[in-house]
């Protein structure tokens, strides 16, 4: 029972966090997230099944171009959604993001159907198995992506002109404009960075589960409650955050059954935040007055 | 202003007046009998709305081929998507009732719509016909009068069966319940203790899932580590497909026993290849040796439907067989009452002697004590082969 609930619980906490370093590099670079990440899962996920399964384009195509849609789908979102409102120093964006996802479920909704889908993978059809336990291949594959791109996040931050701009925005906007660094560019950037990460999720989980206009609701909940645990604007702190909760929602239903999953994962939610109010592995904000 | 009538007025005034009174009488005769349907017709449970329709479909033209009802009444169906949702559902049923005046409202494959539907209908004295939705207390719902009938599973019913086929079929002596957190689930969790307990089987377990749950690989394996022996699935397509998929993921082979629903959506494809491992219930099978209705039927499912081929395209069997034999039996009672009022039709109903249906060979389907048309002995087990739903062999 351990073991089953080891590779469940590393292998969707994974893709909580890989949703979830989304919400991070927004936040670190604007004050602002994508509250309907959730709608960028699906769309990947829809895209690649429409490119693979409905025209048949071969994996290697359908999932770069798919992965492109996502990108070009987060610059929408903060063109439309984000930037207007900031602008006005209004808090709508909040309303906006929130908005634009419905408004994105729902058309995919009508040109998709409203019928789930499969996305067959040859990595989740042949488990390896080890006494009573078995996992797909893809399954070992997810928590590996997830690593490594919150690697690549990492690296692309600290060790890269980008990013060395990125951080420059982060810590000082109006000083980075000055320095005639293209503030509003980086922000349109991170949200397609965001955009392309929850693709990635919604691709790598749709073999393991199904294609739904409507599957990216519970994971942008979770992946949202994963990044506020995490810190928000540390990237190893979400990841972390991730595969601990998709851990104690495993174990939770591995121990205690199905009925108390939610009530037992949210509690812990709750109780880790009034335990660190800024996350687990977030910063503490210091306010001077 | 003129204020005699002239002559020609004169005679012309009542000739109108008759002749418009022969064109209402004769629009009266024509006015249709509406027969509502709230069913899930978009979803993962659309492939059941679609059968629903396809068998009432096929039963209407049949009627109406036949000159119609009360004198030449055509019959029309009125559907309405309540996709799966039970708020949605109500709503719908109140609108065919207000709306459109219909004479007598179909159900889906949903159980919780249908148990929100029943008190509408009881209290709007229309009756409601569940086709597919099996959960006990749709029918047996204590109402007084009651207007629910049924031409479909009952899950107490249902749940005996199971049990008695996972017992003879796989030998299973410790079965273990994966159930669909809700209603119909609720529903079964009774049903299946008590046809457990009546066995002399003791359960493994019980465990739950909810329609989106994305792995339930921790349930099966609770399961599996309680000694279960066979898994009893009560659930839609979706999450059955994702329950096939776990132990599929845990190389557990062990047989699993499902109760319809599974059968309303893209099971096989969303299950994938270990789709046709799960032994699941059904009223009808297309397969094998028809009576005269079957014959009828299935070579007029091959002329509407261009994607019927043969018995194996007709799915969900179960949705059209049930909505073929529960549209002849309402007709039948319609014509019985002499009205499409709704008590009266109730009435119809519940005097209905025989019919020769499609299932079988219907007695007094309905009575005071019982509206359920169908019972246990009225069930087949199937499988997946491919697409197609076939009965199990050997």
């Amino acid at each position: 029972m351990l073991a089953t609930a080891l590779v469940s619980g590393l292998s969707l906490g994974s893709i909580y966090g890989l949703i979830a370093l989304g919400f991070t590099l927004t936040f670190a670079v604007s004050g602002t997230v994508n509250f309907a990440q959730g709608s960028s899962v699906m769309l990947g996920a829809v895209i690649c099944h429409a490119l693979a399964m409905g025209l048949r384009w071969p994996m290697p195509v359908a999932v770069p171009v798919a992965l492109v849609a996502c990108a070009i789908w987060g610059l929408i979102v903060e063109r439309i959604a984000v930037r207007p409102f900031v602008a006005r120093g209004s808090n709508a964006w909040l309303m906006a993001t929130v908005a634009l996802g419905i408004v994105l479920d729902n058309v995919v909704m009508v040109l998709f159907g409203k019928e789930p889908r499969a996305l067959p993978s040859s990595l989740a059809d042949d488990p390896w198995v080890i006494g009573t336990v078995g996992i797909f291949p893809l399954q070992v594959l997810v928590p590996l992506v997830g690593l490594g791109l919150a690697l690549l996040v990492h690296l692309g931050m600290h060790r890269t002109g980008l990013g060395l701009k990125l951080r420059a925005a982060v810590e000082n906007p109006d000083a980075a404009r000055l320095m005639s660094i293209d503030v509003t560019m980086l922000i349109a950037l991170t949200y397609a960075a965001a955009a392309l990460l929850a693709g990635i999720g919604g691709i790598l989980i749709a073999p393991l589960y199904n294609v739904a206009y409507d599957m990216g609701t519970l994971f942008g909940i979770k992946a949202f409650a994963v990044a506020i645990l995490g810190g928000l604007t540390n990237p190893w702190g979400v990841v972390i955050a991730g595969l601990g909760y998709g851990l104690v929602e495993a174990f939770a239903t591995s121990w205690l059954g199905s009925g108390s999953t939610q009530i037992v994962t949210f509690s812990a939610v709750i109780a880790a935040l009034v335990l660190a109010p800024s996350g687990l592995f977030g910063r503490r904000t210091k306010v001077r007055v | 202003m003129p204020t005699k009538l002239t002559r020609r007025q004169a005679i012309a005034l009542p000739a109108g007046i008759a002749v418009g009174s022969l064109i209402g009488r004769s629009a009266l005769a024509a006015e249709p009998i509406k027969i509502g349907l709230v069913a899930a017709l978009s979803g993962q449970s659309a492939k059941s709305g679609e059968g629903i329709t396809r068998g009432l479909t096929i039963a209407i033209d049949e009627i109406n081929a036949k000159g119609g009802l009360l004198g030449g009444r055509m019959v029309e169906l009125v559907r309405r998507d309540d996709e799966s949702n039970p708020a949605k559902g109500q709503t719908a049923a109140r609108e065919l009732l207000d709306k459109e005046g219909v004479s007598i409202i179909f159900g889906g494959i949903d159980s919780p719509v249908s148990l929100a539907i029943v008190p509408i209908v009881n209290g709007a004295h229309v009756p409601f016909m569940g086709v597919w939705a099996a959960a006990t207390n749709v029918t047996r719902n204590g109402a007084n009068p009651n207007y629910c009938f049924r031409v479909s599973a009952v899950d107490v019913l249902v749940d005996r069966a199971l049990i008695k086929y996972a017992m003879t079929k796989f030998g299973a002596k410790k079965p273990g319940l994966m159930l669909i957190n809700n209603g119909w689930g609720e529903s079964n969790f009774a049903g299946l203790t008590a046809a457990a307990e009546a066995a002399g089987l003791k359960l493994a377990g019980t465990e739950k899932f909810d329609d989106k749950d994305a792995d339930m690989t921790p349930q099966l394996q609770r399961l599996r580590e309680a000694g279960a022996d066979t898994i009893i699935l009560v659930g839609n397509s979706a999450p059955g497909a994702q329950v096939v998929k776990g132990l599929q993921k845990s190389a557990w082979a062990v047989p699993v026993v499902s109760h319809w629903g599974i059968s309303g959506g893209r099971f096989p494809e969303l299950a994938g290849s270990w789709a046709s491992k799960v032994h699941f219930v059904q009223t009808y099978s297309f397969f094998g040796p028809q009576n005269d209705v079957g014959k009828r039927v299935l070579a007029a499912m091959m002329a509407k439907y261009p994607d019927v081929k043969g018995p194996g395209d007709v799915t969900p069997p179960v949705g059209v067989a049930n909505a073929y034999d529960a549209m002849q039996l309402t007709a039948l009672a319609i014509t019985k009452a002499g009205s499409t009022e709704g008590q009266k039709l109730r009435e119809g109903l519940l005097n209905i002697d025989s019919y020769q249906g499609l299932i079988k060979n219907y007695t007094k389907p309905f009575s005071d004590e019982n509206h359920d048309a169908l019972n246990e002995n009225d069930y087949v087990m199937v499988r997946y082969n491919g697409d197609q739903i076939e009965p199990v062999t050997g």
